[in-house]
């Protein structure tokens, strides 16, 4: 059986999610998303859902503070009948280093000029704003207080439910197992149940990015690396912000309704797409934490998971058509924040896919930058 | 009783009302139900609301129970304070 699509999307995580609705916004019509899985079953279902507007260059700024915006009015704007439950408690980066101090400082500057609202916080006043933090190492603190995190799964269930009322079709359960080339131009993808011709195709594949990319014979420059968190029991709320320190390696966040979610990232850990827990990142995590924000210490751990992680060398995301296919575009290479990017990654590619105005200049995250050697240097990332 | 004031997930507060909800609007795995809900993800595990949740998914789907996937047993079993695992890594060191 073959069917025909305009555009058809890898992955219903909340970047093919998003994209599938912009589109379908955009008025582009017959849109598919297939998925081997169910709705953000991938990397997007198993993230903390972290969102900040403290970043360290401009274009991360914009991306993560329109997302942000966006997320504040998500179950209005995209007719939700639940509650993407935005927790807006802040994101305090702890300083431990003059070097950090310094970056911070700089960071603060150019988020302000951006109209982003944080600033820099005093081992006192970073105190006040989490009683139970552990300040012998601090030198000081960047807060933000529009930061903060979602439900990752029922936010993607409002993009998908949105998309689906707009007309696009979602392939669930359906893997892609081969892509079709003619010269410059993809026409045909094919799935275990069947195959689509169609006019466009976008890769948001989240941690098999590189996989696809693989069926058209691109060499994609990213790989993908698990990262582990864990989920306490519930205690009464004592924690308002993220808590998340750059050298330390660790985000700690408390649940309004109860549980601590903290996780943390690790050199050590093989390229590969295992997604399995270990006993090393709970011993990791758990000494971490203890030294930092001591009472959690007395907490029980009732859950660890994993996902994975799809990394660039710059550890930026890669927007755009990829190197001599003009209707090939890609949305990957996330590193870790690709959820927090998620409205403005719906909006940026369906942008480029209907040749409209940007919203937000992306062509610094073309993949040419790694041919070209422009890489991206963010200093803020975990 | 209604639907509404049926508790089927003690550790999570989900009801009956919610729960059938999400299965007439097409959410037929456990995964699916349980990351909307939270179903099964509080301190038991799922132990008590698990069974539930699988009954009512048979119910709609007329799939036998033997047939349908329960969620993903995930480590550790039993809840170890973060203190008792930092002291046990401390000693490792
Ligand atoms: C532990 C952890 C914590 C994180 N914390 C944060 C955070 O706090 N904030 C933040 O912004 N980001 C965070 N991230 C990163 C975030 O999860 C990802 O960047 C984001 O979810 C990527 O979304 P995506 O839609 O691009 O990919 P995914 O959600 O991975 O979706 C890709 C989908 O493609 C499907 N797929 C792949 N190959 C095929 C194929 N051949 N055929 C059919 N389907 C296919 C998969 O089944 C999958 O559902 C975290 C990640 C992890 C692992
Ligand atoms: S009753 Fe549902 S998780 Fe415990």
């Amino acid at each position: 059986m073959t069917k025909t699509a305009d555009v058809v999307i890898i992955g219903a995580g909340i970047s093919g999610c998003s994209i599938a609705y912009n589109l379908a916004k955009k008025g582009v019509k017959n849109v598919v998303v297939i998925d081997r899985s169910y709705v953000s079953s991938g990397s997007t279902g198993r993230c903390g859902a972290g969102v900040r507007m403290q970043w360290g260059t401009e274009t991360n700024c914009k991306l993560a503070k329109q997302s942000i915006e966006f997320y504040e009015n998500a179950n209005e704007i995209l007719e939700y009948n639940r509650d993407v439950t935005f927790y807006q408690g802040g994101y305090l980066l702890l300083a431990t280093t003059d070097k950090e101090m310094d970056q911070f400082k700089k960071n603060v500057k150019l988020q302000n000029s951006l109209d982003i609202p944080s600033r820099m916080v005093s081992i006192e006043e970073a105190k006040e704003i989490v009683p139970h933090l552990n300040t012998d190492e601090l030198l000081g603190a960047a807060f933000c207080q529009k930061d903060g995190f979602l439900d990752p799964f029922l936010t993607t269930d409002a993009y998908y439910k949105a998309a689906k009322r707009l007309g696009v079709e979602f392939m669930t359960y359906t893997e892609v197992t081969g892509i079709k080339r003619e010269g410059n131009k993809i026409t045909e993808v094919m799935t275990n149940k069947g195959s689509i011709i169609t006019g466009t195709l976008v890769n948001a594949a989240g941690g098999y990015s590189k996989n696809v990319c693989e069926m058209v014979g691109i060499d994609l420059p990213v790989y993908s690396e698990r990262h582990q968190i864990l989920v306490t029991e519930p205690i009464e709320h004592v924690q308002g912000p993220m808590v998340m320190s750059f050298s330390k390696n660790i985000y700690c966040q408390q649940n309004p309704k109860g549980p601590f979610i903290m996780g943390r990232g690790d050199d050590r850990e093989p390229r590969d797409l295992r997604i399995t827990s270990s006993w090393e990142f709970l011993e990791e995590m758990a000494k971490t934490v203890t030294s930092i924000l001591p009472p959690v210490g007395n907490l029980r751990v009732i859950r660890q998971w994993a996902g994975l992680y799809n990394i660039t060398p710059d550890k930026q995301p890669v927007y755009g058509t990829a190197e001599g296919l003009d209707n090939f575009y890609l949305a990957v290479g996330f590193s870790g924040h690709g959820f927090m990017f998620g409205p403005l990654t719906g909006i940026v590619i369906a942008e480029m896919i209907t040749k409209s105005k940007p919203t937000i200049d992306v062509s610094l995250l073309g993949i040419d930058r790694f041919e070209k050697g422009n890489l991206i240097l963010e200093p803020s990332v975990v | 009783m209604k639907d509404e004031n049926v508790i089927v997930c003690r550790c999570s507060d989900v009801t009956l009302k919610e729960l059938k909800d999400l299965i007439d609007e097409g959410y037929h795995t456990f995964e699916e139900i349980k990351r909307l809900t939270r179903i099964g993800m509080g301190p038991c595990q799922g132990k008590t609301c698990g069974q539930i949740v699988l009954r009512e998914l048979s119910r709609a789907t007329g799939k036998p129970i033997t047939e349908l996937d329960f969620q993903t047993n995930r480590p550790p079993i039993v809840g170890v304070k973060l203190d008792l695992i930092a002291e046990e890594a401390k000693k490792d060191d």
